[in-house]
């Protein structure tokens, strides 16, 4: 009986070590990540973020599949020459529909949190296509396969409910015309047009990678969706109108 | 037990035989419905994974035994098997993550060498090396060599039959997964955590096999006390479970799409990737292979750690601590002040806890340092605490946030990272598994102590290469993105500041390629000791020794 | 009062005071004298063979 109690103290130890651990290791995560969600301060109170039209979301989705982010950041921090080489530093309202967060860790390119409308589209193209085309220099690789991949509904279908999940206040308007929504953003002589332009106020309409004759037809290519992506962002918030010292944290 | 026992099916290999036959079925149903061709394929290895291990299942009750017994002569009857394994996907999986990692470095150097294809390109190519060094090579060092001290320390054999082979052929098949999907553009785009939400609810699943597998391990032991290298094993398995989780929480688009969207977003997110990130540093990349320093240096000095007790206020310091450290990967972003601080703070009172294991590491040589001339093993082993010590001073240094606005975002970082993996992560790993292979294999010694040798000074100076070509790198990137003219300009264009890296690119390329070179000699190194090294003295039968 | 200095004031009170305690917990229980026969004990378990 004795031997039997011994014993089972020493199982439940290995039990109550690893209790212990979960304990000590939750700490810190809790302090550190519960208040962000709380805390009415974590996220700017900032006119004009929006959440990302279908075309937006299929190009971010390319960026987060071709790995952008190992060599681009989009977070441009409060430090003088990064405000004046990138603009305003990023405010974590503007990535609040962001999933995932793209802020990066490294930048062997330039930061893009700013890039929207800085270069036209068809530098754009030009330069995924052939980097050192555009900037002899540059290390990044060649995306000229994008132009030749159309964009399948399977790239948007189910895509905007999942975000919606996540908290991302899509309408249910918007859901339902997802695929819609993403081939008339390429076409300005879309049917659907206003239509699409009363669901998303602003959002930019033009054939973005630059095939007029086959956006008019419905055919969105992946570069066209990431050229919309990459001119959309940096562009939502007004920075004549944000005041910074209403936003201290 | 009478002699005419029957052989029957367990409970284990009949509830496993029919888990995988739910999960054959099921990959089929996914294969047909899926919407992309990566996943298609996914289904179908996953399928094909499943029949091959009902097969094996079937194989193995046909071979084996009525019974397996827990002792053989009242010595444990320890199951070795999966922990060979794990070395030599170890091995496989070192020299590969290496050589990707010399592709990518040359890719930067001469960016001609991403043949601009979308599975060759950087992008896809990154991941797939930080995976298969991380998750793939360290992965398996930790499950093999966890499985090998929570025997021998508990004097016990490894729980389950079936489980053990679960956890590491289903952690394998998780980094192939894993891996092909970045190739074919299937990623969830956070770092170290790439793979998409099937792959991540597979490896949850090994996971919990993983943890139950070593805990009933615990509970069958013989030695009354939990030896401190399992408590930093245990740690290991149970945050990364923890991060895992909270980290990886997404809503896949269907059950027949490979894509997911994060339940976080943008500043949440980004904290939770960090809190997960930077754990991921220390619980993977530190406490597990501060278990293998634990067991293996003094099994290898043949001398006792240098105090027991030390260990234990390092074993608590170091994971109280070590959680709080994310958010120094995001200083001056968007993240509030209070958690740049905090993250701040606790990463530079990390440095004690690091350093206090450190030395505990090296003084357990104090009175035999003359072993590190003798033994090239133990050489490597001391060298990688040293290497700890010396990226555990640079962490804290780096954490800092007037020293952080220079290095974010540069090369210095990255030179940080490989004096730890390379340094620490690799050599403590290299040392264990040129212990373990003699020993697994009941060889007197290794086929060459001279090719260990080798492997140390080629290694080393790839090493000294790759981080000092890092280190010029990134604070010179630093120094030319904040230069300013006297009249008040910024002095250098982005692309500029890409130029003056091309060197230093080159150099750390030549850098990897030493140490992919001495990958290389260590895997014929321990082929060799397998294939013609000399077999140990065969110990006396233990039933002619008399208890100690 | 902003987060800033609600979380300063409590990381220097109470925070500062549980790490503390939470550390000479565990230095006491490791350098008890009488702990040190057991640990010495437990330090050689990867030193015997079987």
């Amino acid at each position: 009986m004795s031997l039997w109690n011994k014993h089972a103290i020493l199982e439940k130890n290995s039990i109550i070590l690893t209790v212990g651990i979960i304990i000590v290791v939750a700490i810190g995560g809790l302090v550190e990540i519960a208040p962000l969600f709380y805390l009415r301060s974590t996220i700017e109170r900032v006119e004009g973020v929006r959440p990302y039209t279908p075309l937006e979301l299929a190009g971010r989705a390319i960026y987060v599949r071709e790995g952008c982010y190992n060599c681009h950041s989009q977070m441009v921090r409060p430090l003088r020459d990064e405000v004046e080489r990138y603009g305003h530093y990023s405010l974590a309202a503007e990535s609040m529909y962001d999933k995932p967060f793209q802020w990066g860790s490294k930048r062997t390119g330039p930061d893009l949190a700013r890039v929207g409308g800085k270069y036209s589209d068809e530098w754009h193209v030009a330069h995924l296509a052939n980097p050192r085309s555009i900037v002899p220099q540059s290390i990044m690789p060649g995306y000229a396969f994008l132009s030749q991949a159309e964009v399948r509904p399977e790239q948007i279908e189910g895509h905007f409910i999942s975000n919606r999940r996540g908290g991302v206040p899509y309408s249910p308007e918007q859901v339902a015309n997802a695929w819609g929504d993403l081939r008339a953003q390429v076409n300005p002589d879309a049917p659907t047009l206003a239509a699409f332009q009363s669901r998303y106020p602003g959002a930019i309409v033009r054939a973005f990678g630059g095939n007029t004759s086959a956006a008019a037809n419905g055919t969105v290519t992946e570069m066209d969706a990431l050229v919309a992506y990459l001119q959309v962002l940096g562009t939502m918030v007004d920075f004549r109108t944000y005041d910074a010292r209403a936003n201290i944290r | 037990m009478t002699a005419q026992a029957q052989k029957t099916f367990s409970l284990a290999e009949a509830g496993s035989m029919l888990a995988f036959a739910a999960t054959a079925l099921l990959s089929l149903v996914i294969a047909a419905g899926s919407v992309d061709q990566g996943y298609t394929f996914h289904a179908l290895v996953f399928a094909a994974a499943s029949v091959a291990a009902i097969f094996l299942i079937g194989n193995r009750y046909m071979a084996r035994p009525v019974s397996i017994p827990l002792e053989i002569d009242g010595k444990p009857n320890y199951n070795m098997e999966p922990v060979k394994f794990a070395v030599w996907a170890s091995v496989f999986w070192g020299v590969a993550g290496f050589t990707i990692g010399l592709l990518i470095a040359s890719q930067l150097a001469w960016p001609a060498l991403n043949f601009d294809l979308p599975w060759t390109n950087f992008g896809r190519m990154r991941p797939l090396h930080t995976s298969a060094v991380i998750f793939a090579f360290g992965g398996n060092v930790l499950i093999g060599t966890s499985f090998y001290v929570v025997q021998k320390t508990c004097r016990a054999r490894l729980a389950g039959e079936i489980a053990p082979w679960f956890v590491i052929l289903g952690y394998n098949l998780f980094i192939v997964v894993a891996g092909t999907g970045y190739l074919l553009g299937i990623t969830q785009g956070k770092e170290y955590a790439e793979p998409e939400w099937y792959a991540d609810l597979f490896l949850t699943v090994v996971w919990v096999v993983y943890l139950l597998v070593f805990l009933a391990t615990i509970w069958r032991r013989k030695e009354p006390h939990i030896f401190v290298a399992n408590w930093f094993y245990l740690a290991f398995i149970v945050t990364i479970a923890v991060l895992h989780l909270g980290n990886n929480a997404a809503v896949p688009v269907s059950i027949y799409s490979p894509k997911s969207y994060i339940v976080w977003s943008g500043v949440q997110d980004a904290m939770f990737q960090w809190w997960y990130g930077h754990n991921a540093v220390g619980f993977f990349l530190t406490a597990g292979f501060l278990a293998i320093m634990y067991y293996f240096i003094p099994k290898r000095a043949e001398r006792p750690i240098y105090s027991y007790r030390l260990s234990i206020v390092h074993f608590w310091a170091l994971i109280f601590l070590y959680i709080w450290a994310g958010p120094h990967h995001l200083h001056y972003t968007a993240l509030p002040d209070w958690a740049q601080t905090l993250g701040m703070t606790f990463s530079v009172i990390l440095w004690m806890p690091s350093w206090g294991g450190m030395i505990n590491g090296l003084m357990t040589l104090s009175g035999a340092w003359d072993k590190l001339r003798t033994d090239p093993v133990l050489r490597l082993m001391v060298v990688s605490l040293a290497f700890y010590g010396m990226s555990t001073f640079e962490g804290p240094l780096m954490s800092i946030k007037a020293v952080n606005s220079l290095s974010h975002y540069t090369d210095w970082t990255i030179g940080h990272v490989h004096s730890g993996a390379l340094g620490w992560v690799a050599y403590v790993s290299f040392g264990a598994l040129y212990c373990l292979v003699p020993w697994l294999y009941n060889r007197k010694q290794l086929y060459s102590n001279r090719l260990v040798e080798w492997h140390f000074w080629v290694s080393t100076l790839g090493i000294v290469l790759y981080i000092s070509s890092m280190w010029v790198a990134g604070i010179m990137q630093g120094l030319m993105w904040r230069a300013y003219t006297a009249l008040g300009f910024l002095e250098y264009s982005f692309i500029e500041s890409v130029a003056a890296m091309h060197p230093y690119y080159a150099i750390r390329a030549l850098g990897g390629a030493f140490f992919v070179a001495g990958s290389l000699i260590m895997a014929f190194n321990l082929i060799m000791t397998v294939r013609s090294g000399e077999e140990a003295e065969q110990e006396p039968a233990a039933a002619l020794v008399p208890a100690e | 009062m902003s987060a800033y200095s609600w979380l300063a004031g409590f990381a220097q009170t109470a925070g500062l005071l549980y790490f503390v305690g939470m550390f000479l917990a565990i230095a006491a229980y490791a350098f008890w004298p009488r702990n040190r026969a057991r640990f010495d004990e437990a330090s050689t378990i990867p030193l015997r063979e079987d």
